[in-house]
């Protein structure tokens, strides 16, 4: 139906669709997580805290696994490259993932109040460690990767983990933490109890200052400070996927494709009237604060992917080992059955998720936590 | 060159973790189902007590089932961290399935599980079962598409060699999905979880029972686990065997090694029912052998032998020499795309390039093997024997037991007098971790049995290791252990902590009301 190159843009943006749902699905829980204790002063406001994504975080969660999946299936190099690449820091997001789930049943399991303490404490790290790192994994795309493929296109990795702590990285990390903690609030604003959520206004248009503050930082940062990859030479969009037949350069701008498709500023600018509409809609009644800080967050990914594109995982080492929406594909037959499945499985993901929603929704309140105890 | 200690490392972490992932998977598999009949029993009847029997095993449900999914994205994680060349030489075929898997199955169990346990009020009742339902389903399609994948890896149907992209690509989707070998083993496994959920069940109501609480709770689960668990313990045995039959087609080596056969008996084979395979001398001593069996299991017919390990060991020098024809037509075509010789090996021989990259682990260049290098490599497709040998009689043996304590107890059950016999109920509680041991076994007899291949034949699997260090794998294997051995700790003291509170214990039953015990009037716990 469609030819290689347009599924192989389809999946680059399928890619994009599936992050957003992870960061915009998982990113509130993970701000919930962070922010238990700092919104949560009680262990009753803490279990209103709990009680706003426990319905519904693990089904959440499955946008990564997802996330995980379709890479491994549609982009097996750049799956393969960047887990084993960046080792050590998608291990702690493991091991923050892993502690996830127990958590959030082990804690009210057993009533003393160390053991919550306990994992209230091992929730937020959790939280914060995959804000954290997968903003720190953006920005590195930015910086390139020290990975180079052999002629089997076995890929060697020439790098270390702190390399990863790149001053750039750091700062795309803080763009990522300040973004969900914000998101998080607002979910916070939203459903949780009156005494909570106006904390969680307060929470809310700090961090979605320090948010935009950062995200204007680091657009800079990637204008001035940070040289791009540009594919030289004919590209050829629906060759067969072997990175090794394209030569990169090294030292164009990131904001390149910016100036040739000028509609993708629309994504930095939604970002940030995303950001806006946090601080003007935060205070009131309403799903209005969740979308907006939705919008942020869909913005924010989507400025970033715009200006990758075409590339995925670019490398400083071997500038030709890069990773593209044009090479590093699977075949285009998989393409195809697996956007035939996504074009069944979506929809009906999205309604049966919207389903749940409903049926859990409504505040929160202390009231309802101390007569109904803990489901979980 | 590839780093020894990093494929050592790698596959004993993929080990750890799987075998690990695996006392939670079986569990939920099983228990899920028992919790939908026992609801559709309440929705149907009415009767408060198999709410609360739903209620009560839902709570241990919970807990491994937080175990599951914990553990089960370290196995995701995995392919990419551990296994980068296997990911990227095989995504295009197993990766799909697994994002299939992603979208039809574990969004909904995941979706579900929360509104199973916090939507009780929220739900009409038949909105509930529904949901407990499409758990259950959720739960097995999961396993249904995991082991589509896994199933792909013991025999790699509808794929082909690329050599442009180096890596296997899907020719045929629907080939993968019907992979006789991958739904012999999607049954085997799924009875074998129901087995693991019965057997739960059925012991801890015996406990119930020995200690006089909850009888007609204990009773009733009891029942049910029972007659769920004859019908589990049989299939697992008659699919086990039609699996064992998929497997004689596919992977001799694997058969060959199960039964210690190291030389091609006439047809029809007999089966080793006892003795020491020894793997230095290639015997097996003081084996009692039963005639025909091996010969009816394995290949449905009397005339057809099993080939013996060192057979199948000359087999396979011939397949490493054609290995090497195709992968020196693959570097010829490297440098001369329209090169029509090497086309033309490579077409002939493709089939057989895994076995040239057999010897990848000792050399770069396959090219350069001597005959010596080729016997190695040949003789290092057997797998480790006397372990396989003895989980495989141990699994089984299992398996047998599993029906006569099922059929026993569905028999006293059936006679009302599951609390008659103080010694069956012990023997239940006993019987506890006896499912689990068979799964782990089963586990080791199809995974550590297609060793030295991560697929069979296609790709050996020291080759799919990535390119990090020894000290990296260290590091997280440290790290899996600490983590997994606490995580297994809490998790075995909240299992016991919740298993002896009882429903009594946490206020489920009896019901606050006794007189609603038997009406439709809702809960109000």
């Amino acid at each position: 139906m469609f030819d290689y190159e347009t599924l192989r843009v389809i999946w680059w943006a399928l890619l994009g669709v599936l992050l957003i749902g992870f960061a915009i699905m998982d990113g509130f829980d993970f701000g919930i997580a962070a922010l238990l204790r700092v919104l949560g002063k009680t262990e009753d406001e803490r279990l209103v805290m709990l009680e706003t994504i426990e319905p519904t975080w693990e089904g959440n969660q499955v946008w990564f696994v997802l996330g995980g999946g379709a890479a491994f299936a549609a982009w097996p190099q750049l799956y393969a490259v960047s887990f084993s690449g960046m080792y050590l820091a998608i291990f702690l997001v493991l091991v923050a993932l892993i502690l996830r789930p127990v958590g959030f049943n082990f804690r009210g399991k057993v009533h003393d109040e160390r053991w919550r303490t306990l994992w209230d404490w091992v929730l937020t790290c959790s939280g914060i460690v995959v804000m954290l790192i997968s903003g720190v994994a953006f920005g590195n795309l930015f910086l390139g990767a020290p990975f180079q493929f052999d002629n089997d296109l076995r890929m060697s990795w020439h790098g270390s983990f702190f390399e990863l702590l790149h001053p750039f990285a750091l700062m795309a990390g803080l763009v990522s933490l300040t973004m969900l903690l914000s998101h998080g609030a607002c979910w916070a604003a939203y459903k949780a109890d009156h005494i909570i959520a106006d904390r969680a206004v307060r929470v809310a248009r700090w961090t979605t200052l320090a948010y935009v503050v950062f995200y204007v930082a680091a657009g800079i940062w990637l204008a001035y400070g940070v040289a791009g990859y540009a594919i030289v030479g004919p590209v050829v969009t629906n060759g067969v996927s072997n990175p090794l037949y394209k030569q990169v350069a090294h030292g164009s701008s990131w904001f390149a494709s910016y100036m040739e498709h000028p509609s993708f500023w629309l994504a930095p600018v939604l970002a940030l009237a995303g950001a806006i509409g946090v601080q003007l809609t935060v205070g009131k009644k309403g799903l209005g604060c969740f979308i907006t800080s939705s919008l942020m967050v869909a913005g924010t990914i989507l400025s970033a992917g715009f200006a990758l594109f075409p590339f995925l995982l670019p490398s400083r080492l071997d500038p030709r080992s890069s990773l593209t929406v044009w090479d590093a594909s699977s075949s285009k037959g998989t393409l195809g059955l697996m956007l035939a499945m996504t074009v069944i499985f979506m929809p009906l993901i999205i309604i049966y998720t919207s389903w749940v929603y409903r049926v859990m929704r409504g505040r929160v309140t202390l009231d309802h936590v101390r007569q109904s105890g803990h489901g979980y | 060159m590839i780093d020894a200690d990093v494929v050592t490392l790698s596959r004993l972490q993929f080990a750890l973790t799987a075998l690990y992932h695996f006392l939670f998977v079986p569990l939920t598999l099983g228990i899920v189902w028992i919790l939908a009949i026992m609801e559709s029993v309440y929705v149907m009847t009415g009767r408060e007590v198999w709410k609360r029997m739903v209620q009560f095993w839902g709570v241990l449900f919970g807990i491994n089932f937080a175990m599951g999914v914990a553990t089960g994205v370290t196995m995701e994680f995995q392919f990419g961290m551990n296994w980068a060349y296997y990911a990227h030489y095989v995504g295009d075929v197993f990766g799909t399935p697994l994002a299939i898997e992603g979208l039809m199955a574990f969004f909904l169990e995941a979706t579900l599980v929360g509104l199973f346990f916090m939507g009780w009020n929220r739900m009409s009742r038949v909105s509930h079962l529904l949901t407990t339902w499409f758990l259950a389903l959720g739960t097995n399609l999961s396993a249904l598409w995991i082991l589509i994948a896994n199933g792909w890896m013991q025999n790699p149907v509808g794929s082909a060699f690329n050599a442009e992209t180096m890596r296997m690509e899907v020719t045929s989707f629907s080939e993968v999905m019907f992979n006789t070998v991958a739904q012999a083993k999607f049954v085997h496994t799924v009875s074998a979880g129901y087995v693991v959920g019965s057997m739960f069940v059925l012991s801890i109501s015996a406990w119930f029972l020995l200690k006089g609480r909850n009888i007609d709770f204990a009773k009733r689960s009891m029942t049910v686990a029972a007659s769920f668990g004859l019908a589990a313990a049989l299939s697992v045995v008659v699919l086990g065997d039609e699996s064992g039959y998929a497997v004689s087609e596919n992977q001799k080596m694997k058969m060959a090694a199960i039964e210690a056969m190291w030389e091609t008996e006439p047809a029809p084979a007999s089966f080793t029912l006892f003795g020491i395979p020894d793997v230095e001398n290639h015997t097996t001593h003081y084996a009692l052998r039963i005639p025909w069996v091996m010969g009816l299991i394995g290949t449905r017919s009397i005339d057809k032998p099993i080939p013996g390990i060192a057979n199948l060991v000359e087999e396979t020098k011939g397949r490493i020499n054609n290995g090497i024809l195709a992968y020196d037509a693959m570097l010829v075509l490297r440098e001369d795309k329209n090169n029509a010789q090497a086309k033309a090996i490579l077409a002939a021989h493709d089939k057989d390039m895994g076995y040239a990259l057999l010897l990848k682990r000792v050399m770069d260049d396959p090219r350069k093997a001597t005959p010596a290098d080729i016997q190695k490599a040949a003789a290092s497709t057997i797998p480790n024997v006397p372990v396989l040998f003895w989980a495989f009689r141990l699994m089984v043996a299992c398996g047998f037991y599993f029906i006569a304590l099922f059929g026993f107890m569905f028999w006293q059950a059936s006679k009302r007098q599951l609390d008659k016999r103080p010694w069956l109920l012990k023997l239940a509680l006993w019987s506890l971790p006896l499912p689990w041991l068979a799964a782990e076994l089963g586990w080791i007899v199809a995974e550590y049995g297609r060793q030295p291949w991560a697929i069979e034949g296609i790709l050996p699997t020291a080759l799919g290791v990535s390119s990090v260090t020894a000290g990296q794998v260290w590091t997280s294997l440290g790290g899996f252990v600490l983590f997994y051995s606490a995580l297994a700790v809490i998790d075995a003291v909240l299992m016991v902590k919740y298993a002896k509170k009882g429903p009594d214990g946490l206020g489920l039953w009896p019901p606050a009301h006794p007189a609603r015990a038997a009406t439709n009037a809702p809960a109000h716990a």
